[in-house]
């Protein structure tokens, strides 16, 4: 006699039926249709959100529209794009932009991949340094802008007076924000003095990730300290370096806050970005069909560069 | 004491002619709208007679200058009833009245026999008309401002600096009347160290985003042959708004800038310039005299320190930029015949002089042309005068776009040294051509 002789049948037609999945006992609703049930608010915001409005917005491209008055949308064709694009001031804002986007990369690339490789290093106060560091991504830009206006004031801010001293010229005999030639520059300051921490977070993340076998063996090799930086540290730290200048490149093109904050644009349209330009035929001008054509441009612009870069990321994560 | 007595008797004359308007049942309110500035608080002080006399509670809502008209044109374009009655700006008289956005006043004023005539002309012009110079009224007079100068009058009597300017220039030191004059004399303080301070000749607007540095490029430009068209041919602006003379003129506000402004002051408007005047940085302060009852009375700069003039002349006349409000009654309102009430009760004599003593400025000619008006306040005089020199910016529906054109061209040639004068102007031209025909206007 064996074990499964001793086993009680089942009521008959209960033995063969599997028990079924929790969800449809509950609702009766199929796999797919649940699956639906949890994605549909996502897709429901993301098409209310993002895709309703850029559809939306290319269609107030091709019309006069203008918001603060009631009238009808006039549709005009291809006018606002031919104006934008014909535009020697917009071409202007744009290389403003491409000054400020550059060099505030640049800079905060070098700068943030030096702080991370000394924040790496462990020394005494790192915690409280590392926070120092940081702290400056952590206010809110408005903060930012108000706080650095008051600083680089000629006659009260103390940064004309520490530049003063070491430089020997009259703290109130130039200013930074106000100048023709020093305002793209102060933008560019402030804005590297903000993100610089962010780059050099992800930089951290870069170097903490680098096994530290691969040292051991180049010390074994007898491998300096620059050349290890050379064929280690800086090859490995590449991908989040570029992931880094991709986050900094679109944060640093559409760059409102703090800029309008400094300077507003000027003195003229000095330090006038793209984005500042927007705003106001946007909301100044109310030239809300001119404002939607500038969007797509940038939105175009902004969309092409990313995805070119992302896939020469994806090139060099390959290697 | 006299003029507290005088305060009384004309609260009490007040309730006596706002007798017909207390049959108002108690328990309703009315919201004015404005700008958050010295005289809003006036027009609260004020407002607490209406209240006394009607029994209707004043409710108000005053907003930052530089939201004012970004906030309120929202509202009125959105059908808001938020405000009942709204001061809006000289500029917005013409969209608010194509828009519909106010309450037309004609009839109203015909069945209170309140005469238009009673105001000044610029301000019934500025605050009320639209069409400009037809009898079509969107607006009651409420608040006359005009750009004036103030100065420095201590530092203009020291004797030493007064002797080193009579040889210097062959003249004495004294409020400039010209535009070469104020020149000089900014020249002259310029660089200076008085009180221990290095000051500065004088400050002039200079603020990019909003209407700044266009309210005070205008001063200089308007007394050198500028003007916005052809008064024979609407809309007509070449030759007109970039004239050789408006290019000077442009020049000489930069001059000014180049030679006297504070250094860091090249986005500044009217409380920068209050400021730089108060600290004693600047011996000349361009400015809106709405302010100068509050600097008159400046423990610091005001009292026998402050001197006030008038908006200097050019070679082709002598005026001034026009600032105020009109008070109107927004057509959304839900109160609107309220709203019609409280201005039958402005518009009259006794309540537009208390406005005045109580730091506001009436529009209203028996208030402004009496003598005692011009004996109570070290402004008044050049204060009547200059508003009888005044001149606006347009008041189109699309004011705004042409105002933040001119904003740019005058901000990237005066500030930023961009080009030239006559290119400023130049493409000036161009771009509010191209606003004009979208408003459907030929600027041919």
């Amino acid at each position: 006699m064996s074990g499964m002789d001793t086993i009680t049948p089942l009521a008959p037609g209960t033995s063969t039926r599997s028990p079924p999945p929790r969800v449809r006992r509950i609702s009766g609703l199929s796999d797919r249709a649940v699956v639906w049930l949890f994605i549909a608010p996502t897709m429901f915001l993301l098409l209310a959100i993002n895709i309703f409005p850029l559809i939306w917005a290319i269609r107030l491209s091709f019309t006069g529209f203008m918001a603060n008055l009631p009238r009808p949308l006039g549709f005009i064709g291809i006018d606002n794009y031919v104006d934008i694009l014909t535009d020697e001031d917009i071409w202007t804002n744009f290389q403003v932009t491409a000054h400020f986007v550059f060099w505030t990369i640049v800079l905060q690339v070098l700068i943030g991949l030096a702080l991370a490789l000394l924040i790496n290093q462990k020394f005494r106060g790192h915690s409280f340094w590392t926070t120092v560091i940081l702290l400056p991504m952590m206010l809110s830009p408005a903060v930012v802008g108000n706080f650095w206006t008051l600083l680089l004031q000629p006659q009260i801010g103390p940064f004309n007076y520490f530049i003063g001293f070491f430089t020997g010229a009259a703290p109130s005999s130039f200013t930074m924000i106000g100048s023709v030639s020093l305002a793209p520059w102060t933008i560019v300051m402030v804005n590297t003095w903000m993100w610089t921490p962010y780059v050099m977070l992800i930089c951290l993340a870069g170097l903490r990730s680098i096994p530290e076998y691969i040292y051991e063996a180049a010390e074994v090799d007898r491998a300096s300290s620059l050349r290890q930086f050379w064929s280690i540290t800086l090859p490995m730290v590449t991908p989040f370096l570029m992931l880094a200048v991709l986050f900094q490149a679109i944060q640093s093109f559409e760059m409102f806050d703090l800029v309008n904050l400094l300077t507003s644009g000027g003195p003229g349209s000095t330090t006038e970005l793209v984005s500042i330009t927007l705003k106001r035929a946007a909301f100044e001008k109310w030239q809300t069909g001119y404002a939607s054509a500038l969007a797509v441009i940038l939105f175009v612009t902004v969309f092409g560069a990313a995805n070119i870069y992302v896939k020469l990321l994806n090139k060099v994560k390959q290697q | 004491m006299v003029k507290s007595l005088s305060f009384a008797g004309l609260i009490a004359a007040g309730l006596v002619a706002a007798a017909p308007l207390s049959a108002h049942a108690e328990g309703k309110s009315l919201t004015m709208c404005w700008a958050a500035w010295d005289p809003a608080n006036a027009l609260v002080e004020l407002d607490k007679d209406f209240t006394k006399a009607t029994g209707i509670e004043m409710k108000h809502e005053f907003v930052p200058w530089t939201s004012y008209a970004d906030h309120f044109i929202n509202l009125l374009n959105s059908r808001s009833a938020e405000c009942d009655l709204i001061i809006g700006d000289s500029q917005w008289i013409g969209g608010a009245a194509e828009n519909k956005w106010y309450v037309k006043l004609n009839d109203f004023f015909e069945k209170n026999k309140i005469s238009m005539d009673s105001f000044l002309p610029a301000t019934v012009v500025g605050y009320a008309e639209w069409p400009k110079d037809t009898p079509n009224y969107w607006g009651l007079p409420a608040m006359a401002d005009a750009v004036g100068w103030t100065y420095r009058k201590d530092w203009f009597a020291k004797p030493d600096l007064r002797a080193e300017f009579k040889a210097k220039y062959n003249r004495e030191l004294e409020p400039p009347k010209t535009w070469d004059e104020l020149i000089e004399v900014s020249k002259f303080f310029t660089g200076k160290e008085i009180d221990g301070k290095k000051v500065y000749g004088s400050y002039i607007f200079t603020e990019r985003g909003s209407e700044g540095i266009t309210m005070g490029v205008t001063n200089a430009m308007y007394n050198y042959g500028f003007d916005y068209m052809d008064a024979k041919k609407p809309y007509h602006m070449e030759g007109i708004v970039n004239s050789a003379g408006a290019a000077k003129g442009m020049d000489v506000y930069k001059e000014l800038f180049d030679c006297c402004q504070p250094k860091g002051l090249t986005n500044a408007y009217m409380q920068e310039g209050l400021d730089a005047f108060k600290s004693g940085e600047v011996a000349m302060q361009m400015n809106w005299y709405a302010f100068f009852p509050g600097l008159a009375k400046d423990p610091q700069v005001g009292g026998d320190k402050i001197g006030f003039f008038k908006n200097p002349a050019g070679p082709t006349g002598q005026f001034t930029q026009l600032g105020g409000q009109g008070l109107s009654v927004v057509a959304a309102s839900k109160d609107v015949d309220d709203a019609l009430l409280y201005v039958k009760w402005f518009a009259q004599a006794d309540v537009q002089q208390k406005w005045t003593d109580l730091g506001g400025a009436s529009a209203s000619k028996a208030v402004l042309m009496s003598d005692a008006y011009k004996k109570s306040a070290p402004y008044a005089p050049s204060f009547v005068e200059s508003m009888g020199m005044v001149k606006d910016f347009w008041a189109e529906p699309l004011y705004v776009p042409l105002l933040l054109d001119m904003q740019n061209r005058v901000h990237d040639y005066v500030v930023a040294n961009k080009g030239t004068s006559q290119q400023a102007l130049d493409a000036l031209v161009k771009d509010w051509k191209k606003v004009f025909k979208q408003e459907g206007k030929d600027p041919s």
